[in-house]
Formats: structure tokens, sequence, C-alpha cells
């Protein structure tokens, strides 16, 4: 019995492993057709789905593609990948393959999650402040629990308010559209918010009293301590919440897929929609086929490796000291 | 005076931005609470999607959720004590490092994980790949609180037990596991809390139906998938139904979710 349950036990933790690299294994199988294809141009590429002219171009048919494209774009605001015509070129001998490129949906991933950051961080600091050390604990207590209860409701629900009711405001405030890459990154900054305010109180909270009380007692103000004593002392656990924060925002996909407007359009302003990796996915996984599955998962193995890399960067570099 | 007015200023900033927390979340819950109540009836419990209700949602959710967490609570908690109880060497550290790592991956990416493992080789979607892909996602919430709660047992209540000549298995479960037993349901129900509202991989794994199914070789009812479905149909209907569902899903997270944290104040 001893030694059975060791060895349900390690095979258990192992899993672990074996689903990590799965994962990996797994989509870099899938997404290799389009690397073949594409190689790392893919990262550059702001085309999505577009059919080119490889032989025989014909400048008329050119033009054509170009200003149909750009119509289909302006009036549908939930692009459909189907939807570009391509009349002209059933007619002519040339032969055509369709294009993808993931310039778009990174973009639109690490600019939304900037503004989130750029929006909560400030935010999710003086929420730590207050709950670390300017709320009696009682208060303290009762006002984190309900910081932690935003972190417990679902992103579709943070994305179906967002859309009917948060997203009209930022459009009035700002202009613009309503679905936008601006209203996708704040709602996404108030949804890292409590995570972010969670392990920065944390970290916080390490700080020895009695570093705190010598500088009270020398006559500081509490700002004063929690500038010059705490920050420098919980410094390095902060920066990793803020990592940690990053990494979340980089993967969220219901709320973002609700606001960000869904379009393979890079965005000028901020106020345009746009689209990202996890929107991408979530999308078109269920039309697409051939290249179009594979870039899909090219984009998937993207999202993966970035979301690991920054993830482990923040928990092995920063946030050993705090969870130790 | 300077000093103190800077002072005044920070601390004020501060106080408002909890504030803003909290009125964001009160800003949620109000809007949930009204539309869902105003879209909200009893019929919702008894007709399936397919007549205007939320029947077949409800349940094939809890299936899903039920299913995943048969598998993936037991393996986490075997995974958990293994971390902590047996590991020898640097092995046990990675392993917690890469569950720690894998609890904050995008879920969209377990989603296109289980799909190009399941649903690929069948062919089709189906119920059992949206469980799996939940399960997934199950296992490094509860390895984690696994872990951290068994490491809150003191050292010398297993000394106590090997001493008495109990084998270390009869330790673990009869001592380690009974003392830690609080802890790791709280944790328990938090996992199962986070799943139940889990939509992204969910999409291309379970898909959703329209029926009530018990069948779960095929496209599977889930009640997110469908929120996220009706939430962006053109039909004020169903964006009503949208909201009433969305509102039984929140009320049930946050009732799992503070029935978690009752239980361990109480044990405090």
């Amino acid at each position: 019995m001893e030694k059975l349950f060791q060895k349900i036990s390690f095979s258990s933790a192992t899993l672990v492993l074996i689903i990590l690299i799965g994962i990996f294994i797994s989509l870099f199988i899938a997404a290799k057709p389009a690397m073949s294809e594409y190689g790392l141009n893919f990262i550059t590429n702001p085309v999505w789905n577009k059919e080119v002219v490889i032989a025989n171009p014909n400048k008329q048919v050119k033009k054509d593609t170009t200003a149909n494209k750009d119509d289909s774009v302006v009036e549908n605001d939930f692009s459909d990948d189907d939807v570009i015509p391509m009349d002209d070129e059933s007619n002519t001998n040339s032969i055509t393959k369709t294009i993808y490129g993931g310039l778009v949906p990174l973009v639109g991933t690490i600019a939304s999650t900037i503004i989130a950051l750029i929006f909560s961080l400030p935010i999710a600091m003086g929420i730590s402040i207050f709950l670390a050390e300017i709320a009696p604990t009682n208060i303290s207590k009762v006002v984190g629990g309900a910081i932690e209860l935003l972190a417990a409701i679902p992103s579709i629900i943070f994305g179906m308010w967002g859309l009917y009711y948060f997203a009209p405001l930022v459009a009035d405030v700002f202009g613009g559209f309503q679905v936008s890459l601006l209203t996708a990154g704040l709602v996404l900054g108030v949804m890292i918010l409590p995570f972010m305010a969670a392990i920065t109180r944390d970290s916080m909270n390490t700080t020895p009293d009695v570093l705190k009380e010598s500088a009270y007692a020398l006559g500081a103000t509490k700002f004063e301590v929690i500038k010059d004593i705490i920050f420098p002392y919980s410094k390095v656990g902060i920066i990793g919440s803020i990592i940690l924060s990053l990494g979340r925002a980089l993967g969220e996909t219901m709320a973002v897929a609700f606001l960000i407007g869904s379009i393979f359009q890079l965005p000028h302003k901020l106020t345009d929609p746009t689209i990202s990796i996890p929107v991408a996915l979530a999308n078109n996984f269920g039309e697409a086929s051939g290249l179009g599955m594979s870039s899909l998962f090219y984009l998937a193995f993207i999202l993966f490796v970035l979301s690991f890399a920054v993830i482990s960067f923040a928990k092995f570099y920063f946030l050993r000291k705090v969870h130790a | 005076m300077k000093r103190l007015l800077i002072n005044k200023i920070v601390l004020s900033l501060s106080t408002l931005s909890a504030f803003l927390g909290i009125v964001f979340l009160g800003w949620i819950l109000t809007t949930l609470f009204i539309k869902g109540i105003s879209s909200f009836h009893f019929s919702l419990f008894i007709n399936d999607l397919i007549n205007g209700g939320l029947r077949n949602l409800i349940i094939g959710q809890f299936v899903l959720v039920g299913l995943a967490s048969v598998v993936g609570i037991p393996l986490g908690m075997v995974a958990g004590i293994y971390i902590r109880e047996y590991g020898k060497g640097k092995y046990p550290s990675i392993i917690r490092s890469l569950s720690d790592i894998m609890m904050s991956a995008p879920s969209i990416v377990v989603g296109a994980f289980v799909y190009a493992i399941i649903v690929v080789p069948t062919g089709h979607t189906s119920g059992f790949a949206g469980a799996i892909a939940l399960s997934i996602m199950m296992i490094p919430i509860v390895i984690s609180t696994t872990d951290s709660m068994l490491s809150l047992v003191p050292k010398e209540l297993r000394e106590a037990g090997i001493a008495l000549g109990a084998s270390k298995y009869k330790v673990i479960f009869d001592i380690v596991i009974k003392s830690a037993k609080v802890g790791i349901m709280t944790g328990i129900l938090l996992a199962i809390a986070r799943i139940i509202g889990e939509t992204a991989p969910l999409l291309f794994t379970s898909q959703t139906s329209n029926y009530l199914s018990f069948d779960l070789t095929h496209a599977y009812p889930s009640l997110t998938v469908s929120i996220y479905t009706l939430a962006n149909d053109v039909e004020a209907s169903s964006r009503d139904l949208a909201w009433a569902a969305s509102f039984i899903l929140t009320v049930l997270v946050l009732f799992i979710n503070l029935t978690g944290k009752f239980i361990t104040r109480n044990k405090k």
C-alpha cells in the first residue's frame, strides 16, 4: 500500500509536467504548417486571411481586392473572415494564396495589457496602501474581502457589464467606438486590480514593524514611512505583483472578446477597435481550417510562450521572497 | 507644513482608490441584480434553452464542473501530497513552480490544447473534452492549496505518528490530512468557484447545446458559453436571457466563494 501510494502520488505530480510539455508540443505541432510557411515574418505581417496574387500579377485585380477589403472593414464591425468578395479574381488565371499574419492580434494584446496596467497600477497601489497602512484592522478586512470578491467574478460577467454599461460611458468621455482598444484595456484593468492589490498588500505587510516604528519615532509622516521604508523594503514583491498581473492580462479572453471589437485591423487611435490573440482564438477557432487553423495555433503558441515567460520571470525573479 | 499636506493628499488618494474598487464591485453587482431580476423567472429552471429557459445549461455546467472535479480534485490533492510529503531533492519544487505557472496560464490556451489532442482526433466537440479542459484548469489550483495547507501542519504531529510506528502513508492520511482538512476543503471550494465561471476553455471543446443532454460524447450544454453567444445576439430576448444566466452564475460563484471563506473564518 505504502509503495503503491508513493507511486500514484509521484505520477500525479509528474502529470503537471506532462501536461505542460504536452501543451507546448501539441501547439507546436499544430502550428508547424504556419511556422514553416511564414516563419518569423508572421509576427510582423499585419494582414489576416487575405488572398494575394502570387503569379500573373494583374494590377486591375489587385486594386479591386484592396478596395473591397476596405469596404468590408468599414461595414462589418465584427469582421467576418469569409466576407471579402473576390469576384474579379475567379475570372483571371492568376494563382492566389491566402496569407495570415499575427501582427494585429499581437499589437492588440500588448497594447490592451499596457492600457490595463497604466489604469490599474495607481489604483491598486492606493488600495494596498489603504488596506495595509491606513484602515483599521476590521475595516481593512471588510474592504479587502470586497476587493477579493471582485476577483471572484467570472470574466464573462466583466465582459457583459463592460459592453453594456462601462463602454458607453468611456465612449462618452473619450469619443470613438464603444468597442475599442481603450474600453477593452480599461475593463482588463478593473479585472487585474484586485489581483495586483492583493499581492502588493501582502508584500507591504512583510515590512517589519520595528522599521516602521523607528521611522515614526523620528517624526516621519505616514506617507514618508510608506515611501522611504515600506516601498524600498517590499519593492521586489510589488514589481513581481505587477508583472504577474501583466501575465494575467495577456491571456484574458472573455472580457476582452466583448469589448475589443474583434477586427483584424491595426488601431491608429486608442479608441479604434482591433483584436487580441485570445480573442482571435475564441472567435475564429470554430470556422478555421487548414493554414488558417494552423496560424491560430501559431498565435496560441506565441501567447503560451509569452505568458509562460512573463509569469515565470515574475515568480522566480521577484516573488520568491514573498511566498517563501 | 508641506510634508503634512503631501501626507494628507496621498492618504486621501489611497482611500479614494479603495472606494473606487468598491464602486466597481457595487456597480457590477447592482447591474447584474437589476438586469438579472427583471429577466428572471422560475420557468427558466423548467425550460431548456430551445424553449427560452436555462435548465439544460445549468445542469450541463454542473455536470461538466462535477466531472472536472472528480478528475481534478484527487489528482491535485495527491500531487500536492507528493510535493509536500514525499518528494526528495529538487523535483518537488520544480513541479510546484510549474504548477504555479500553469495556474496563471491563459485558459484559452488550455482550450486550444484540448482541441488539438481530443477534438481533432475524435472529429467533433464533446462534453468529455470540456470536462478535461476544466480539470486541467483545476489541478494546479488544488495542488497549490493542498501544498500550502499541508505546510501549516506542525512537524511534531508527523513525528509523533512515526514514533508510534505508523507507516508514512498512515501518518499522512490519518494525521496530516485530518488536521489540514478544513483548509483543503476551503481551497477546493474556491477552486470549484473559479472554474464554474470559466468560458474560454469550453468555447471550442464542449461548445454548448440548446437541449438537455447527458451524452458526453457530443457538444454539451454550458451556461457560460451560452451567455457569450446569447449576449452577442441581436434579439433583445436573448440578451435578457443572458443577463438572467449571468445573474444565476454570479450568485452561484459568490455563494460558493463566500461559503469557503466562512468555513475558514469559523475554524479560526
